[in-house]
């Protein structure tokens, strides 16, 4: 079987997988125009200011679309029919992931369903995945 | 009579057949689309001095080995509108002198993989990093994405998706060229193998091999030419995003929306002119979309307006006469048939002729919702 796609982290992303290496969702802000952006770059996307920072998320996040695919990319074989969704996380930004700890059935994925971040190894990074919320945030 | 840009679309043709050509590569496919072109402006490769193509195989190698000499090139390669910009960009260059007798080839072996570039993905490039991981695997699992918040927010139902599908169907039954001519209902569709739900495969596209090619000069020519003139009466061109996931909404296309106006503004029209409209039929929901953003009916409405036929055979606004990319052909970069279609249907010649339209509007697609390219096509100036 072949392996799953491995991200290669770059210099203005590092931090991100960084962040996930250590178990936190780390994403940028303007500390201009206060922007919360997402994907990682050293610009503004709003004001282009490149007065940017840092900042941890809550990891939390809604489910704002999905496909579930039946035709496996290479190493998603055994794991197929999957989920590929965009998440829009707490702060605002959306971002590409899988859900995980649920059945890739439309039944189980309701869109806006609240989501948790958490983190999967492959190869040298730590990949964030999405799966339900923990706690009292899911009681629906 | 005014006459927007002054330039025309002088000759038109795609390559002698299309579908599966495993004896044709890439290439090939470029020079017979691109001999077909310019026989049909009744010219001959020594009148071409302006070349445009995608970057591979480029237009270098296209002049090349057609022992063109290009005075002007553009290599613009943003997906399968890239064909529409090609025709904006050779507008400007005509205009500005650059160029007489441009020349735009398509050509692909999207089917047979002959000649074709390989795709790879850098690991390292944004869609590297932020999307390919989660296990993509082209545009059926990353143009499809948008559709079920489409679908919530606006109530388009699944039988409606499928219908677009069925609508197709109906003018490729017409077009002896399409692949697939047999009538579908939306039950063979929702029973077609779920690719990527809510997609199922009759909702997808075909991948095909073929090509065709333009000659776009000067207006004050047109008389030069053996076929009717297609004037270019406007022209306009965006992008959005290179990755699905940060689209500004998913149920709305940025970037079909400003080529839209622009070419619209330039055009000088509004959609009740418009007697033929072609749109870039990736995925089923595409021209929902599109629809949509160029303004020829309200948010949330395509769905139900292409389910009470108003796009199909007998309907008022013919769309996708040619079948489509669903049902005649899609080779990967399709913008260069859409562009076909509607030059055939304003010269009258379509295999689903729709009457005499005075009026074609072409909107393509690049990448997934990435970019977009959108031509007015009149058959006379304005």
């Amino acid at each position: 079987m072949t392996a799953k796609f491995i991200p290669v982290p770059t210099p203005e992303t590092q931090p991100f997988w960084d962040g996930c290496a250590e178990g936190v969702l780390r994403i940028q802000r303007c500390a201009d125009c206060g922007q919360p952006y997402f994907y990682p770059r050293p610009v503004c996307p709003a004001c282009a200011s490149r007065n940017v920072a840092w900042f941890t998320t809550s990891g939390r996040a809604t489910l704002y679309s999905y496909v579930i695919n039946h035709r496996p990319a290479p190493g998603f074989e055994d794991e197929t029919p999957y989920a590929i969704a965009v998440v829009q996380l707490e702060e605002g930004p959306r971002m590409m992931t899988n859900i995980v700890g649920l059945p890739a059935t439309p039944e189980a994925l309701e869109l806006d369903m609240p989501l948790q971040v958490r983190f999967e190894r492959r190869g040298d990074v730590s990949l964030p995945v999405f799966g339900p919320a923990a706690g009292k945030e899911t009681a629906r | 009579m005014s006459d927007p840009t002054g330039v025309i679309i002088a000759g038109a043709a795609e390559t002698d057949q299309v579908g599966r050509l495993p004896n044709h590569s890439t290439l090939q496919l470029h020079l017979e689309g691109a001999l077909n072109a310019v026989a049909d402006a009744g010219l001959s490769l020594r009148d071409i001095d302006g070349i445009a193509t995608v970057s591979s195989p480029g237009p270098v190698q296209v002049a090349h080995a057609l022992g063109i000499t290009p005075g002007w090139i553009d290599g613009t390669g943003v997906g399968g509108t890239s064909f529409l910009l090609h025709v904006r960009h050779a507008v400007a260059a005509i205009r500005a002198g650059y160029a007489s007798t441009v020349l735009i080839t398509h050509g692909e072996s999207g089917r047979s993989r002959v000649g074709t570039a390989p795709f790879r993905l850098a690991a390292s490039s944004p869609p590297g990093q932020f999307e390919a991981p989660y296990g993509t695997l082209g545009p059926t699992t990353t143009f499809t994405i948008p559709a079920l918040r489409y679908m919530k927010e606006y109530g388009l139902t699944h039988e409606q998706l499928a219908y677009v599908a069925v609508a197709q169907r109906r003018w490729a039954a017409k077009n002896p060229r399409a692949a697939f001519r047999d009538p579908i209902t939306v039950e063979d569709v929702l029973a077609s193998r779920l690719v990527a739900y809510p997609f199922h495969l009759l909702e997808c596209c075909l991948v095909t091999d073929g090509g065709g090619a333009l000659v776009v000069a000067s207006a004050e020519r047109a008389a030069e030419f053996p076929k009717p003139a297609v004037y270019i009466l406007g022209t306009g061109e965006s992008s959005e995003t290179p990755m699905i996931s940060q689209m500004v909404d998913f149920t709305e296309s940025q970037a079909f929306r400003r080529a839209g106006q622009a070419a619209f503004a330039e055009a000088g029209i509004g959609v009740s002119d418009v007697d033929h409209l072609m749109i870039y039929d990736a995925f089923a929901h595409v021209p929902i979309y599109g629809l949509e953003a160029l303004g020829f009916v309200a948010k949330g409405e395509a769905g139900a307006f292409i389910a009470d036929g108003n796009t199909e055979p007998g309907g008022p606004l013919p769309l996708n006469t040619n079948g489509g990319g669903l049902s005649y052909t899609h080779t990967g970069m399709y913008g260069m048939f859409a562009i076909q279609e509607g030059v055939r249907q304003l010269r009258g010649g379509a295999a689903a002729q729709v009457g005499g339209p005075q009026i074609s509007v072409i909107l393509g697609n690049g990448g997934m919702f990435a970019t977009s390219g959108v031509l007015v096509l009149g058959r006379q100036r304005r």
